[in-house]
C-alpha cells in the first residue's frame, strides 16, 4: 500500500530501471485492496470483522492527523476533539431533526474544520511543543464543556436509535460487513486525498514549513495561510471517523470519542508507521491494535492502562531508535538491499 | 532610470540598541552592490529589513517604485526581493530539486513546470549531480549555492546574498564568484554582505560600507579600498 507515498523520491531518481519498481508497486497496492475488498469473506467470524473494522478506523484517523502532523509538521494532541465534533454533530441532527447520518457526518466534517480554523489562529503563532500543548489544552477544554452540558448529555453520553435503517439510515443491525465496507471507503477516501496533497504544491509547501520556516518564508509561503489549510484538511477527515464511530456503536460519550488517549493513539498509529508517509499511519494501525489486542487478551479486565504504558514505551523507542517509524526503516533496508543491485541509483545515494 | 531599490534614512532599534542608523543608498537594475562592514555593522539587520523579516524603525525602502518598508517576507518574495541566509537553511529532508521545486512554485505550481525549472536552474548553478540528493546530506558549500538555485527559481529581480562564500575554500570561492557573475548577466541585482574581500572587489559595481550602523563610505570598489575613514573602521585609527 505504500506506492504513492514514494511518488515524490521515484520521479526525482534517474530514469532506468524505476517502471518496472512502478509496476510491482501498482500491483502490490491492487493487491492489498483487492484483500481488504474480500475480507469479509475471509474471517471466521464477526469479532474478526470488527477487529479489521477498529484497524481501518483508526487508520483514516491516522491518515486525516498525518496531514497536519506529518506533512505540514505541526504536531497536535488535541484530534479527538475533531474526532468528537464529528460524532456529536451528526449525532445531534439525527436527534434533533432526523437528519441522514451521512449529511450529519459532511456537517460535522464542515464545523470541526470552522473550529481548527478558529483554534488554528492563534495556536500556529505557537512553534513546535508549545504548539502541541495548546492542542492537548483545548482538546481537554473541550471535553470538559462537552461532559457538563446536558443539552449534549453531559456524562451520560447520547444514545442512537436502535433500529435497522439500511444505507441512507447508517444503522445495520443483522451484519457488521457494511460497516466494513463504509470505513473501508473512508480510509481509501482519506488515503486519496492526502496522496493528492502529497503530490501537488500544497504537498512541496507543507514539507518545507516543516523544515525550515523561515526559508519557506522566503520563497514566498505563507505559514499562517498553509498550515490553516492543513488543519482544515485534517480536521475535516478525522470528524468524518467521529461519525463513523457514532453509527457503529449507536452511543457516543465524551471518553470514548474526545479522551486524550484517543488524540494520543490518532498521533501514535501516524508516527509509528512513518510521519509524513501516505502507508505509515496504516501501518501503524494495524501494528498498534495488534499490541492492543494481545495485551487485552494477555491481562483482561485487570490490564486497564496497559496500552497507556505501551504508548508511552513505543513513543519513546520511536523517537531514540527511529524517528521516521517503520516505513522509515524499511526504505533504509530496501535502499541497502537494492543499492548494489542497481549501480545507476547510487549516484544520488552516495554521502 | 529610477533605481530599482531605494533606502532612505532607514534606521532599526531594538530597545536601546539601534542597529541601523539614517542608512540611504540605491541598487540599480542589474548592478552588484558588496555590503561590507566589520563584525556588529548591522549588515544582516538591514538585510532583513530589506526581505521583509524586519520592519524598519524609521525610514523608508522602496521597491520598483512601490514602498515596501512593512511588507512580510513572503510579501517581499512576491515582489521580486530573494534571500539567502547567513547560516544555511535548505529544506533539509527534501531533495536538491525539492528545494528549487519550491522556489519554484512562487511562478507556477504545477508540479511538473516546477520540476523542469528546478532542474534547469539547478544546472545553472552546477548541481545537476547533486539534484536526487537529500539536502540535509549535501557539503555546505553545495547547499550554499542550493539556497541560491532556491532563490533564483522565485525569478528574482534583486538577490539578498548573505555571506555565501563564509567557510569556503579557495576554489570554491572562485566558483561563487564565476556564479555571481552568471547571475549578473541574467539581470537581476545583487546585494552582497560578504567578508571575503578578494572576492567581493573584482565583481562589485559598488561597495557600501557600514560600521556602528551608520553607512561610512559608498562608491566604486577602488575608491573604497582606499578611502581613509573605511581603513579606519578596518584597521583601528
Amino acid at each position: 500500500m505504500s506506492t504513492p507515498a514514494s511518488t515524490v523520491t521515484r520521479e526525482n531518481l534517474p530514469r532506468g530501471g524505476e517502471p518496472a519498481r512502478a509496476t510491482a508497486k501498482r500491483v502490490a497496492v491492487l493487491a492489498v485492496l483487492a484483500g481488504a475488498v474480500a475480507l469479509p469473506w475471509l474471517v471466521a467470524n464477526r469479532s474478526q470483522l470488527n477487529y479489521a473494522i477498529l484497524v481501518l478506523m483508526i487508520a483514516q484517523a491516522g491518515v486525516a492527523w498525518n496531514i497536519l502532523g506529518g506533512y505540514a509538521g505541526q504536531v497536535s494532541l488535541g484530534h479527538a476533539a475533531f474526532y468528537g465534533i464529528g460524532a456529536y454533530t451528526s449525532t445531534k441532527l439525527l436527534l434533533l431533526f432526523g437528519l441522514s447520518p451521512w449529511l450529519g457526518m459532511l456537517a460535522g466534517g464542515l464545523l470541526a474544520a470552522l473550529f481548527a480554523l478558529a483554534i488554528g489562529w492563534p495556536c500556529f503563532r505557537l512553534k513546535g511543543h508549545y504548539f502541541a500543548m495548546a492542542t492537548i489544552a483545548i482538546a481537554e477544554i473541550l471535553q470538559i464543556v462537552v461532559t457538563n452540558w446536558d443539552w449534549l448529555g453531559g456524562a451520560v453520553g447520547l444514545s442512537l436509535p436502535l433500529t435497522e435503517a439500511g444505507w441512507w439510515g447508517f444503522v445495520f443491525n443483522k451484519s457488521k460487513v457494511p460497516y466494513y465496507y463504509i470505513v473501508l471507503a473512508l480510509l481509501v477516501m482519506t488515503m486519496g486525498v492526502s496522496w493528492l496533497i502529497e503530490r501537488s504544491y500544497l504537498g512541496y509547501y507543507f514539507r518545507a514549513i516543516k523544515d525550515e520556516p523561515d526559508a519557506a518564508r522566503s520563497v514566498g509561503v505563507d505559514l499562517q495561510r498553509y498550515k490553516l489549510i492543513a488543519i482544515a484538511a485534517s480536521s475535516f477527515l478525522t470528524a468524518l471517523g467521529g461519525t463513523f464511530y457514532a453509527q457503529k456503536e449507536l452511543f457516543i460519550d465524551t471518553g470514548s470519542t474526545m479522551a486524550t488517549s484517543l488524540s494520543i493513539k490518532i498521533a501514535l498509529v501516524a508516527i509509528l508507521g512513518g510521519v509524513g508517509t501516505l502507508s505509515g499511519p496504516v501501518i501503524g494501525a494495524l501494528i498498534l491494535t495488534a499490541i492492543e489486542e494481545t495485551t487485552r487478551a494477555m491481562f483482561g479486565g485487570t490490564g486497564r492502562g496497559t496500552d497507556l504504558i505501551i504508548y508511552a514505551l513505543l513513543i519513546i523507542g520511536i523517537a531514540v531508535f527511529y524517528p521516521s517509524g517503520v516505513v522509515g526503516w524499511w526504505r533504509d533496508l530496501e535502499k541497502r538491499w537494492l543499492a548494489p543491485r542497481q549501480p545507476h541509483r547510487a549516484g544520488g545515494n552516495i554521502r | 532610470m529610477a533605481p530599482l531599490l531605494d533606502i532612505r534614512g532607514l534606521c532599526k532599534r531594538f530597545g536601546g540598541l539601534s542597529a541601523n542608523e539614517d542608512i540611504s543608498f540605491t541598487v540599480g537594475r542589474g548592478e552588484i552592490v558588496g555590503l561590507i562592514g566589520p563584525n556588529g555593522a548591522g549588515k544582516t539587520t538591514l538585510f532583513n529589513c530589506m526581505a521583509g523579516y524586519f520592519s524598519p524603525s524609521a525610514g523608508t525602502i522602496e521597491f520598483a517604485g512601490e514602498h515596501i518598508s512593512h511588507l512580510s517576507p513572503e510579501g517581499a518574495a512576491k515582489r521580486g526581493i530573494a534571500r539567502t541566509f547567513q547560516i544555511v537553511r535548505t529544506f533539509s529532508s527534501m531533495t536538491a530539486c525539492e528545494n528549487v521545486m519550491v522556489g519554484a512554485m512562487l511562478r507556477n505550481r504545477r508540479v511538473a513546470a516546477a520540476r523542469q525549472l528546478a532542474l534547469e536552474t539547478l544546472a545553472f548553478v552546477g548541481l545537476s549531480a547533486r539534484a536526487t540528493s537529500v539536502a540535509g546530506t549535501m557539503t555546505v558549500a553545495e547547499q550554499r549555492r542550493l539556497e541560491i538555485a532556491r532563490a533564483l527559481a522565485t525569478g528574482p529581480q534583486l538577490l539578498l546574498l548573505d555571506e555565501v562564500m563564509a567557510g569556503l575554500n579557495l576554489a570554491e570561492v572562485r566558483e561563487a564568484v564565476e556564479l555571481i557573475r552568471r547571475i549578473r548577466d541574467r539581470d537581476v541585482a545583487c546585494v552582497i554582505v560578504e567578508h571575503v574581500m578578494e572576492a567581493i572587489m573584482p565583481i562589485a559595481h559598488r561597495v557600501v560600507v557600514l560600521d556602528a550602523g551608520r553607512k561610512i563610505a559608498d562608491g566604486p570598489p577602488q575608491a573604497i579600498a582606499r578611502d581613509p575613514a573605511v581603513l579606519a573602521a578596518y584597521l583601528g585609527e
